[in-house]
């Protein structure tokens, strides 16, 4: 049973991240991450982590995504050209991809960590659950979390900034002039 | 199942949004392959958050997303402010770097 539903979301996850790539319409590829987060999650679900599966389907496939589908339909959802500055790009990156993959696999296949072959230990009930890393959140990782909050209240104002629309700047047709 | 079907899982994630970074032009897309390696990374913290039986791993995971999610903002700010500035979508275009 276990194996099943972890088949099944290693599919939904590989498929997702295979059409992220494969589509031309940067529309679709928004989209097909979203199929590729939900599957991530019940992954996550299997690995006990409650929390953060709940986390990546409210937050990650629910707000962050919209705000894609948002800036995709904004900028519309222009076919990439074919045009290719480096000869033979479209051939060398994914020979890249899988010499990166066949490396970090026998990295973590060849390690002398222990209980990588296992299901590791029995876990109790309360693993992952919100009450567990809420408490963790506001003991152990206090520094962490409020680190977090003020990079996501950086990154908020930095985008104000960056997206805000200044006068005499949008008609221009290229980056002079730009304050 | 056995912790390294996971972390196999997860390499394979990265290495298909290392591919999608190489072979595509548009930032948007670009974006969500940094996503997907994003991704790829909190798989492999929560396998082992599992393998090792307590839930650093967890937090770990956490903060990747909320690193994640000021990425997002930033990036799409950036491509926003480009179609404003009618400048191509195109990241090999965009090869100078100005004050």
């Amino acid at each position: 049973m276990v194996e099943v539903a972890f088949f099944a979301g290693a599919i939904g996850a590989l498929g997702g991240a295979i059409a992220v790539i494969a589509l031309r319409n940067p529309f679709y590829s928004v989209l097909a991450l979203v199929v590729h987060l939900v599957s991530l999650a019940g992954l996550f679900l299997l690995l006990y982590a409650e929390f953060v599966a709940a986390v990546q389907i409210v937050v990650y496939a629910g707000a962050v995504m919209v705000l894609y589908v948002f800036v995709a339909s904004y900028v519309g959802g222009a076919e990439e050209p074919l045009w290719e500055p480096i000869p033979g790009q479209r051939l060398l990156a994914p020979l890249l991809a899988a010499a990166l993959f066949i490396e970090l696999s026998i990295a973590v296949l060849g390690t002398a960590l222990r209980g990588l072959d296992s299901e590791g230990p029995k876990l109790d009930t309360g693993f992952g659950s919100p009450a567990n890393i809420g408490e963790l959140f506001l003991e152990r990782f206090l520094i962490a979390f409020e680190a977090a909050s003020l990079l996501l209240l950086i990154a908020a104002v930095g985008a104000v900034v960056l997206a805000g629309r200044r006068r005499g700047s949008d008609a221009q047709p290229s980056a002079e002039g730009s304050s | 199942m056995a912790v390294e079907w996971y972390l196999v899982l997860s390499a394979l994630l990265f290495a298909i949004g290392v591919c999608g970074v190489l072979i595509r032009r548009s930032p948007l897309v670009i974006l969500l392959c940094l996503e997907l390696m994003l991704n790829g990374a909190n798989l492999a913290l929560i396998a082992f958050s599992r393998n090792a039986g307590n839930e650093e791993g967890q937090m770990f995971a956490l903060v990747v997303m909320v690193v994640a999610a000021c990425e997002v903002v930033v990036g799409l700010g950036l491509i926003v402010a480009m179609y404003r500035r009618r400048l191509p979508l195109n990241v090999d275009f965009m090869r100078g770097l100005r004050g």
